[in-house]
């Protein structure tokens, strides 16, 4: 048996030696990233719980500003510099604020790459699978391990195959078929498990970052692609780095694409998800563009083409996020920023933002929120009697036209193409 | 004697710490042991005692990565969980702070909500109080050994590397 899956190949080629799904080993990670809410927990645990005082490799450790930034009070305020000072004494890498979320930094800064180990202490490091690298959250003793030890534990995972066949219908895009994959296996659905996603060279970088930052929503521990396509003409690849179709897999599923309509999850759960056709009608005070999922160039295009020309809803908000500098560059470009800001949506900095409702848009009692997110457990953005749905970026920018949750092909001046923007891409 | 405090499936982390109560929310002289279960389960908030067990279903531990979860639970010094099945970062997080957690479906179905049982974590014996035995199912050596030493920190600090490695 000389296959293997590409979380194997990827594990196997960190550690020196062919390793097998079920296997318990010790990988020196290529990036362990730490983010701005947990870091001062995490050297708290190096310094005190493990006893070391230094990081053992900073060329390993990659630290962002994301998640409640810039402050919101003077003790996040202090936190941060707790970390700030920490990077300096250790010759860290630091992303400060307005850089932008971890997942899209590092995947920018060409940090995350194909063929890579990359463990994060949160827990969308998953998105990483999207370049062809093994990116996995952990927990703050984790973290707190790796960077004082440059290693880490890892069970080699299990992988369930996504076969994807076809292409989206018009106004359908990457986030409708993360909803349905929830959907379909449920929250707990890879626990455990990698999962690699077969069919899409075609689907360009964005679309593959919102898959795989929503492969922990599954409970998977990785989400990969092959790094082909767009990934290959953007990130060198290492020629070891291929999909074997015979490699031993736990499961397939098979998804055809001209199946899905847009996807809408409901209060409180990200795997409660039903066809637009079914809540469309659903008044919303809030709506959300933003987050590692959906927080790109690419999402606010889709928004702006939707709300060119036109104004919000009477009474409603909408908050976008840019999911970082260079996305919010790119959308300055051209005319997205203008097209939305004139629409009257509000602009925050690039981060999180209100992604779990501690500053920048946390909702208030009975809000109810369109969000472009990954998660709307209880409270997750604010108080926990808020409601928010899940949609993608067409969905949105529709919501925020008419105030109810809308399918975004009823608009009528929108004609839904593609979502393939990888040509109007414009350059920065 | 333990007390059983039964769960449903997809407990998230959220429901085990609001992140209203995360450790760097709190004012001095709080304790994020005092705010388990706060809103889910107040009585358990209340009343859970040293050597306590978490009986749950499917997907214990599910949503963010916050490892003050389980430490909330350390702290309260629960004896161990037994559900059908974790969320894996939860089920590294509480090996990586000592907490035994145990995968035993047939178990968990037998145990009812406030059972007193006595669970003997090193040799998998669980007695209910009716007398009924149980052969709880090993977790992988990996996960013992870092549990006996009392969690990754103590285990690499101890030996110098990690279980398995020479
Ligand atoms: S955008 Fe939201 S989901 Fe993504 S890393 Fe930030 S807080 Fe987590």
């Amino acid at each position: 048996m000389s296959t293997f899956t590409l979380a194997e190949k990827i594990l196997s080629h960190a550690v020196g030696r062919s390793v097998r799904a079920g296997e318990m080993i010790t990988v020196r990670p290529d990036v362990i990233m730490a983010h701005d809410s947990l870091t001062p927990a995490i050297i708290k645990i190096m310094r005190e719980r493990l006893g070391v005082a230094h990081v053992a490799d900073p060329s390993q450790v990659v630290m962002v500003m994301d998640h409640v930034a810039p402050a919101s009070n003077v003790a996040t305020a202090n936190s941060q510099n707790i970390i700030r000072r920490f990077a300096r004494e250790e010759n860290l890498r630091l992303f400060e604020v307005g850089r932008g979320i971890c997942h899209q930094v590092l995947v920018e800064e060409q940090i995350a790459r194909p063929g890579r180990v990359i463990i994060g202490s949160d827990s969308h490091s998953t998105s990483y699978g999207a370049v062809g690298a093994f990116g996995t959250g952990m927990g703050s003793t984790d973290i707190a391990v790796a960077m004082g030890t440059g290693k880490t534990w890892v069970r080699v995972p299990e992988t369930i195959r996504v076969r994807v066949h076809g292409r989206f219908r018009p106004g359908v895009d990457a986030k409708d078929l993360a909803l349905w994959l929830a959907r379909d296996m449920g929250l707990a659905g890879a626990t455990y498990a990698a999962i690699e996603y077969l069919g899409l060279e075609w689907l360009p970088l964005p679309g593959r970052q919102t898959l795989a930052s929503m492969a922990i929503e599954l409970g998977g521990k990785a989400g990969i692609f092959p790094a082909d396509g767009d990934v290959a003409r953007r990130f060198d690849v290492p020629d070891w780095l291929t999909v074997d179709e015979d490699a031993q897999i736990k499961r397939e599923l098979h998804i055809y694409l001209d199946e899905i309509e847009p996807q809408v999850a409901v209060p409180h759960s990200v795997d409660d998800v039903v066809d637009i056709s079914q809540i469309a009608g659903q008044p919303v005070d809030v709506v959300f563009l933003g987050t590692c999922t959906n927080g790109r160039y690419e999402d606010m295009r889709t928004a702006a083409e939707i709300l060119q020309g036109q104004r919000l809803a009477p009474g409603l908000r909408m908050l976008v996020t840019p999911a970082s500098s260079q996305e919010l560059q790119k959308a300055i470009g051209d005319d997205t920023m203008t097209t939305l800001l004139a629409a009257g949506v509000t602009l925050t900095t690039p981060g999180c933002g209100p992604c779990m409702g501690r500053h920048q848009g946390t909702l208030g009692d009975g809000d109810v929120c369109l969000s472009t997110g990954n998660r709307n457990f209880k409270g997750r953005m604010g108080h926990p009697s808020s409601q928010i749905y899940l949609a993608s970026p067409a969905v949105a920018a529709a919501t925020a036209l008419t105030g109810r949750i809308t399918d975004p092909r009823t608009i009528e001046e929108y004609r839904p193409q593609t979502t393939d923007h990888s040509d109007s891409r414009p350059v920065v | 004697m333990s007390r059983v405090w039964k769960f449903g499936s997809d407990v998230d982390t959220d429901q085990i710490v609001p992140g209203r109560y995360a450790p760097f929310m709190l004012k001095e002289g709080q304790d994020v042991k005092d705010y388990a279960f706060i809103e889910a389960r107040p009585d358990f908030a209340r009343n859970a005692r040293p050597g306590d067990v978490i009986v749950a279903g499917k997907n214990f531990g599910c949503g963010s990565s916050r490892e003050y979860a389980p430490e909330a639970l350390r702290r309260r010094q629960i004896g161990g969980i037994i559900a059908v099945s974790y969320a894996r970062i939860f089920f590294r997080n509480a090996i990586n702070l000592g907490i035994p957690v145990i995968e035993a479906p047939d178990v968990v179905d037998a145990l009812e909500d406030g059972m007193e049982i006595e669970v003997k974590w090193a040799s998998g014996q669980l007695k209910s109080d009716s007398g009924q035995l149980f052969e709880l199912p090993p977790m992988p050596a990996f996960a013992t050994e870092i549990i006996a030493a009392g969690g990754l920190t103590a285990f690499v600090r101890k030996y110098g590397r990690f279980p398995g490695e020479k």
